[in-house]
């Protein structure tokens, strides 16, 4: 069980910009793809019910393939963010 | 339909109350600060707080809700799960970092750390209090709900277990036993899900026998429930027992074709279970409910068999028909749902405050990574426990709710304890979150608003418990007047008031330089308040709340997220430019 300790926050304060804007990009991915997904839904619904891969529709696929993205996009921000933070921490590094 | 007690669920369901209550006594020493009652010391583990992220965000609504929606309807709870999964990017990317750097305990600490203002203060605890009661009651339902197979008690004894249960939870140790409990929860969720999933597909999909008897006529097969005035059940036109000379509903969900002729396919792998079901043909049912002149109410059940593909295609339940529909108004219902619950999440006071309990904004980082992993995970797992439960020939044709443990308990008992008591333990998790959040808005933000001098981290603690007391308390009573909502259905509008609410004051506060605090405090309200006044006056609250003819509802559609959000952020924008300091207006001269 954790203890109650007060909390230091290491994490580099000069690089918060860089990592706002990383994840501002990658939030205005996510946000194409979420609104594709409902576009298509609204407007051409019957595309939602086409087979084009193992006989499993694009309502499914995109579905699973919106869960899937978030996953991969949230992972690649995490290295991403770990690199910055790196980068900021070493001599003569960003700041 | 009327439910077996299982002897070994109620034996499991104890030892889970059991533990989840040793947890709070052990962890109630260590958290007799404020900092250790709301935040757990900020000393959370980042894979531990990211479960627990889980813990709490998969409630009675994801796994009971979905499961049922999916059960009932098809591809339609699974648009619950994209939605409510998609809304932690917003988490991620936008707000986990800021407000893990800018706030203490509560989401208002956030939002007035630039401006120390009380009425920021109170508008957010204000909506704290507003978002946590609506996320409550569905949670309180679930609860209900499950506690009739359970225990075999009825729906408000369910509700006032639970209640009492999470409110020793969180008397005892604020955020830190919650915390833990979350932990526990969302871990047994997932490995228990992933345990039925498995046992679904190697069960495969199988033609039943019983539909097979009345293939001569299946579309005429009814169940009826009539409710005479005097409050008599009678099922099938026979008083509602196990009795003789008394009938009860009989257990639906059948695969009634199956592709090339076949009467079952053995075990399947992920792909190939829903290719198989796309190409099948499964008899669902619907339900009319009619007044009739002697007072009493006739319910109508009716199957229906509905091919595969249709079952996998979005815009078959009436929450998500605007999908198919050629109306703007249920197009706009639609889309306003998904944004809903694309910006709801980042704006859910008790997923808020999780942030605070990690030691900085790369834990906090790291844990929602965590938390989106393994809720993902999770949701995607909806879809075949919501399929399964169709196809398993165990579902309650009168409650959507417990679609998942009956499916469980078609599997075996031991199954169905395991689930049923996970299921009791979800609920206790996401509850004891909102209290907590609801407590720490009025002992933090309400209570210190109203005295000049600060609190005491003693006279803070005692405000918290008391008010987690009181909040439980509503949230019973509610829990028992809303009994026959969809929970899933409720939790869409704690969405859409968090989303109005929150979200623009928010995300304006962090990329706007010119928010000003009455800007921030103006689009609370707005956006709380425009929410609210539109679900109230809305078809499906006319219809299932007031009982009141749905044609008479005022809004032009169910779902405000799409006006009042946008009306969130113009409202601050507005009001930030018009009450700009001085001072700016000298810079710029």
């Amino acid at each position: 069980m954790a203890g109650f300790h007060p909390a230091t926050d290491t994490t580099p304060e000069a690089a918060s910009p860089r990592r706002t804007r990383l994840g501002l990009w990658l939030f205005a991915t996510y946000l194409a793809l979420y609104s594709g997904f409902m576009a298509l839904n609204a407007v051409a619904p019957e595309r939602m019910e086409q087979t084009p891969w193992a006989g499993v529709n694009v309502a499914i696929l995109y579905g699973m393939g919106l869960i899937f993205a978030a996953f991969v996009l949230a992972i690649m921000y995490e290295a991403l963010c770990r690199r910055i933070d790196r980068q900021d921490r070493e001599p003569g590094g960003d700041a | 339909m009327i439910y077996e007690p299982s002897a070994l669920a109620v034996a499991v369901f104890l030892l889970f109350v059991g533990v989840t209550l040793a947890i709070s006594f052990r962890l109630g020493a260590q958290a007799k600060s404020s900092q250790g009652y709301f935040a757990a010391g900020g000393g959370i583990p980042w894979f531990v707080n990211g479960i627990a992220f889980a813990g709490d965000y998969l409630s009675a609504a994801s796994f009971l809700g979905i499961c049922g929606m999916i059960a009932f309807y098809g591809y339609d709870g699974f648009l619950y799960s994209i939605g409510y999964l998609a809304g932690w990017i917003v988490a991620l990317f936008v707000i986990a970092e800021p407000i893990r750097r800018l706030g203490k305990y509560t989401f208002a600490d956030a939002l007035d750390s630039r401006f120390n203002s009380r009425a920021i203060r109170l508008s957010a605890a204000l909506s704290t209090l507003v978002v946590s009661l609506f996320y409550l009651i569905p949670q309180m339902v679930g609860a209900g709900a499950l506690v009739k197979p359970l225990l075999g008690l009825p729906h408000w004894a369910g509700v006032s277990i639970v209640g009492a249960v999470v409110v020793l939870i969180v008397v005892t140790a604020g955020m830190a036993s919650t915390t833990y409990v979350q932990f526990l929860k969302g871990s047994l969720l997932v490995l228990f899900s992933v345990w039925l999933t498995v046992l679904i597909l190697q069960r495969g999909l199988a033609v039943d026998e019983r539909y097979r008897a009345s293939v001569g006529n299946p579309f005429a097969v009814q169940q009826t429930l009539r409710v005479t005035a005097d409050g008599q059940r009678l099922v099938n036109g026979l008083p509602q027992g196990k009795g003789p000379g008394q009938a009860d509903f009989f257990p639906v969900g059948h695969v009634s074709k199956l592709p090339d002729g076949k009467l079952e396919t053995g075990p399947l792998g992920p792909i190939a279970f829903l290719r198989t079901l796309q190409q099948s043909e499964v008899v669902l049912w619907s339900s009319a409910t009619t007044t009739e002149l002697d007072g009493s109410r006739l319910t109508t059940y009716s199957q229906r068999a509905v091919p595969g593909s249709e079952i996998l295609r979005p815009g078959n339940s009436p929450t998500f028909k605007g999908v198919r529909s050629d109306k703007l108004q249920d197009k706009l219902n639609f889309l306003s749902l998904m944004l809903a619950l694309f910006c709801g999440t980042a704006s859910l006071p008790h997923i808020l405050i999780r942030y605070y309990t990690v030691k900085d904004q790369a834990a906090a980082r790291k844990s929602t990574v965590v938390g989106i992993g393994s809720i993902g995970f999770f949701y995607i797992l909806t879809l075949y426990l919501g399929l399964g439960a169709m196809t398993s020939g165990a579902i309650d044709v009168t409650n959507s709710n417990m679609a998942a443990p009956l499916l469980a308990r078609s599997m075996g008992e031991l199954l169905f304890a395991m689930i049923s008591a996970i299921a009791f333990t979800t609920v206790l998790g996401t509850v004891s979150g909102l209290i907590v959040a609801s407590s720490g808005a009025v002992a933090h933000d309400l209570a210190e608003s109203f005295v000049r001098e600060p609190l005491t981290d003693h006279e803070k603690i005692r405000i918290a418990k008391l008010a987690a007391v009181v909040v439980g308390v509503v949230a019973m009573a509610l829990g028992i007047l809303f009994e026959k909502m969809n929970v899933n259905f409720l939790v869409g509008w704690a969405f859409s008031v968090a989303a109005s609410a929150n979200l623009p004051s928010l995300v304006m506060l962090l990329f706007w330089k010119g928010t000003t605090r009455q800007g921030i405090t103006a689009a609370i309200l707005a956006g709380m308040v425009s929410s609210l006044a539109w679900i109230l006056l809305s078809e499906d609250t006319f219809k299932d709340v007031y009982g009141l003819p749905p044609e008479q509802a005022w809004a032009p559609f169910s779902q405000p997220g799409i006006v009042t959000i946008p009306l969130g952020f113009l409202t601050v924008v507005v009001v930030s430019l018009l009450t700009r300091p001085p001072k700016r207006e000298a810079d710029t001269d």
